[in-house]
């Protein structure tokens, strides 16, 4: 078996890991090879089709392939190495990898690893969708891969569940292509995905979104005949009497992302309950010296433009660590979700620089602020005329204003 | 279409693959006739996939005989047909004096029936073998085992065809007359076959095989069990099987944990008598009571880790309001000779199907001659278990050899192209998704399909020239796409 050895190995080569690539060769390593599982560089953006990308970071509104072309274009003017076709089967704590490709099982030791392998859907079986199983159930993202990638419809009369971002996006493509998409049935009381995205792919489509509804049985023993919805109380269980059936031959779920961290956890990550994704601190490095996760494996984001710019980060601080400019702390500030916040991240902070935390709200308000504290003292406020759990907040802290603080709270007021 | 034959055996489950393997011994010719387009669509894929040891059964009942005779014989089968097995054991747990109770009569009654190697255990003695388990003692069956039932039934039929059974996939039979000699049977199809010999092995169905002959004292009451299916996350969780004392008159063993030869736990089964025998569905309050009773009995499981539910269905002879266990049918009717008939095997038809091959075999053999082949070969070819539970160094050598291994399609199992490609050329050439599934593994694990399904669907596409309208999830109604992209 072949063993190799580099100085940074990226995990990935969505969105994510090109940038964590680039931002390391940027910042000095001469060493770094990506690893990707596909054929082709781009992950998930080379089935996003629609436009909405890069708003932020180039004032424009691109594609999924036109976002991710000009970091692949970039990755290549670097000259940066890459192993496509290629699965990490495993990894250890000592970063040690296995992989697998055509050309052959190889073990790799790397110095640094950047995780960024995305995240999955999920499923049907995930949220013990009750009925039978017939043909006609898929992923959203599934479903759009049939389309946009294989030129294959996957029904004619949909009805889509859950109000993600892909599964509103799906709703529109569909139409598009000619299938009647019924509704989309969201089960709690606001929608889950991008307020624009409501506006763009279902008003002016006139599909309908039926808040605090959900789908509750599937009908069809060979391909889905129909489903049963009904609307649901404030503890998400079906108001009996409510209930009605949607004829259809396709459902589509749209019902949340899931980090892909089984790689992480093979490795003994300390992972986060509230993200799915690792703990890191403010240099987004694990509880494991020399790894560090960004992206969508960390986080569920709902904008690309903020993967790379914290894959970006991602990149620069391996390369530091690298250089041995990096090393574990006995201590550190512990920073908190508090109320009206679901989660926050990075959990800890060394506080030796400045930092900018990515929470997402526990439910929609609006003219409130986001606070971070120290017990009582203020240490930043982001004013917002609108919050919602669909739309990550940012708010940087500066390290001169932490002073001795052990935790600090980030809550909603 | 007619064809001639020497036994005609409907119903390819486990029972009716096993009983074809056996027959396929010697030299008389066989045509399997499933209405399916797979093998093992029914009861024998949807079960706790449990080798029991035959503690529950009465003493000289064929459950009884054929569940112990059937154990012993799996270990030498399974290594024939390179599939896993596992024998992990059980824990029969009781929480009171009654259930001690229970215990022995239950170890008095499994010696009875030539169980071997039962315990009944203190509670250190308990900790020893499973740490954490509750209950104040229990009853150590050694010899219960876990296996994949649909691994062994695909195996069995593979095997069988291998040795020349014909397996007539999507031939729902729809009539059985007999002539003077022969009895012919009618497909879906609109074939008509004819054999001497005709063997009723439709499970669920079986009521309805027998009511084409004109025979009606047997009916079947299907009693649905549901499972949820855990993430490989817990795997090591349990290193045995731990079941509840039964209660007397239920319709099956409790719901319970068990774990899989691959590394799922299963949750289940419940126990519900329904009123078709192709009821699969699951229920949102079974489901909901599964969950509960995972959390109590598995402290560690969290809410994601729930990845699949299915459910099977137990062929009872009981209506629901007597419930409880008759024993198999297995009859050689006197008044159809030639008619080999099995009605009612639910548990434990798994663990009794190489049993019962035997059994059948022997009442075969009273209508036709039944000569050796010379060349029956017992082994299955390939190797035992998958690419990713291989060391590290023979899977280098194994892509080396064959780049299709290095290449994986489904990251969740890690299921190589090597055994996708090898699942799509099955002997028993299905070409139905869940037949994929199935023999490789592939979208069974936690993303259930969602990343590699659309990569087999390229590969169906670019390597055997399938068109949007050729996928099928498992039937002919069920294709799963409507057409190309307009």
């Amino acid at each position: 078996m072949q063993n190799i050895k580099h100085d940074l190995v990226v995990i990935g080569g969505g969105p994510a890991g090109l940038a964590a690539a680039i931002s390391a060769r940027r910042n000095g390593c001469r060493d770094v090879l990506l690893i990707e599982r596909a054929k082709t560089y781009g992950g998930i953006l080379n089935q996003c089709i629609h436009d909405g990308f890069g708003l932020h970071r180039f004032g424009e509104t691109l594609t999924g392939p036109e976002y991710a072309q000009l970091y692949i274009d970039e990755f290549k003017a670097q000259r940066l190495e890459a192993m496509l076709g290629t699965i990490v089967l495993s990894m250890d704590s000592g970063r040690n990898l296995y992989v697998s490709s055509r050309n052959g099982f190889k073990k790799i030791e790397a110095g640094a690893v950047i995780l960024s392998m995305g995240c999955r859907e999920r499923t049907a079986g995930a949220i013990s969708l009750p009925g039978t199983r017939p043909a006609g159930i898929y992923t959203a993202g599934a479903a759009q891969n049939f389309i946009n990638l294989q030129n294959i419809m996957v029904g004619k009369q949909a009805v889509i569940m859950g109000s993600g971002d892909i599964g509103l996006i799906m709703a529109r493509r569909m139409t598009l292509e000619g299938a009647k998409v019924e509704s989309v049935f969201e089960i709690l009381p606001y929608a889950s995905g991008l307020p624009r995205n409501i506006q763009q792919c279902l008003n002016d489509y006139d599909i309908p979104l039926h808040l605090s509804t959900s789908v509750i049985n599937l009908h069809g023993k060979e391909r889905l005949t129909g489903v049963t919805v009904a609307e649901v109380n404030e503890g998400l269980m079906p108001v009996p009497g409510t209930e009605r059936y949607v004829p259809c031959d396709t459902l589509l779920l749209s019902v949340g992302l899931i980090p892909e961290n089984e790689l992480s956890r093979g490795a003994n990550v300390v992972m986060e309950s509230r993200t799915g994704g690792a703990q890191v601190d403010d240099t987004l490095m694990t509880s494991l010296p020399g790894v560090f996760s960004c992206g969508n494996v960390l986080h569920v984001h709902d904008l690309v433009d903020h993967v790379s710019e914290e894959a970006e980060l991602a990149g620069r601080f391996a390369v530091e660590y690298l250089d041995g400019g990096i090393q574990p702390r006995e201590s550190y500030i512990q920073i908190e979700p508090g109320e009206g916040v679901r989660y926050v991240l990075p959990q800890k902070v060394s506080g030796a620089r400045d930092f900018t935390l990515s929470l997402r709200v526990a439910a929609p308000s609006r003219n409130q602020s986001v606070w971070v504290k120290d017990s009582e003292k203020k240490l930043a406020r982001k004013k917002m005329l609108r919050l919602h759990p669909a739309e990550m907040v940012r708010i940087k802290v500066k390290a001169n204003k932490l002073g001795s603080a052990k935790r600090l709270c980030v809550s909603v007021k | 279409m007619m064809k001639k034959c020497d036994v005609i055996i409907i119903g390819a489950g486990v029972v009716g693959n096993a009983i074809a393997r056996e027959l396929s011994r010697y030299e008389v010719s066989i045509a399997v006739l499933e209405k399916e387009l797979d093998v093992a669509m029914g009861a024998s894929s949807r079960n706790s996939g449990v080798l029991h040891s035959g503690i529950h059964y009465k003493p000289g009942t064929l459950r009884a005989r054929l569940s112990v005779q059937g154990n012993a014989m799996m270990k030498d089968l399974c290594s024939d047909l390179k599939i896993k097995i596992e024998y992990i054991g059980k824990l029969t747990v009781a929480q009171d004096e009654d259930g001690i109770e229970t215990l022995h009569s239950l170890k008095e009654q499994g010696e009875a029936n030539n169980v071997p190697g039962l315990e009944i255990l203190d509670q250190e003695q308990m900790q020893q073998i499973q740490p954490g388990v509750g209950g104040i003692k229990a009853l150590y069956s050694p010899s219960t085992g876990i296996i994949c039932p649909y691994g062994l039934s695909i195996a069995l039929a593979e095997n069988a065809a291998a040795n020349g059974v014909e397996f007539y996939l999507g031939h729902g039979v729809t009539n059985i007359s007999k002539n003077s000699r022969e009895f012919v049977v009618n497909t879906a199809q609109g074939e008509e076959f004819e054999a001497p010999v005709l063997i009723n092995s439709a499970g669920l169905f079986s009521d309805r095989v027998c009511e084409m002959l004109g025979i009606d004292e047997y009916r079947i009451y299907p009693c649905r069990g549901e499972y949820l299916v855990l993430d490989k996350r817990l795997k090591g969780t349990l290193s045995t099987l731990v079941y509840p004392a039964p209660r007397k008159g239920g319709a099956g063993l409790g719901i319970h944990l068990t774990n899989t030869v691959d590394g799922n736990i299963l949750i289940g089964p419940s126990s519900e008598y329904v009123d078709e025998p192709d009821d699969f569905a699951s229920t949102s309050e079974i489901m909901t009571q599964l969950k509960k009773e995972g959390h109590e009995l598995l402290p560690e499981l969290s809410t994601t880790d729930f990845i699949r539910s299915f459910s099977g269905l137990r062929a009872k002879q009981n209506p629901p309001e007597v419930g409880g266990y008759k024993d198999f049918i297995i009859e050689s009717r006197d008044d159809f000779p030639g008619f080999i008939n099995l009605v009612g095997i639910e548990s434990p038809g798994l663990t009794s199907a190489p049993a019962i091959g035997l059994m059948a075999k022997e009442m075969v053999g009273r209508f036709v001659d039944l000569k050796d082949k010379d060349r029956f070969v017992s082994e299955r070819p390939g190797s035992v278990g998958f690419f990713h539970e291989l060391p590290e160094e023979k899977k280098a050598d194994l892509v080396a050899k064959n780049p299709d291994y290095g290449e994986v399609i489904c990251r969740c199992e890690q299921i190589t192209k090597k055994e996708i490609l090898d699942a799509i050329q099955n002997p028993l050439r299905n070409s139905t998704i869940n037949g994929i599934k199935y023999r490789s593994r592939a979208m069974m694990g936690r993303c259930q399909g969602g990343f590699c399904l659309p990569r087999i669907v390229e590969i169906l596409k670019q390597e055997f020239g399938y068109k949007p309208e050729d996928y099928l999830l498992q039937s002919k109604g069920s294709p799963l796409f409507s057409g190309r992209v307009r």
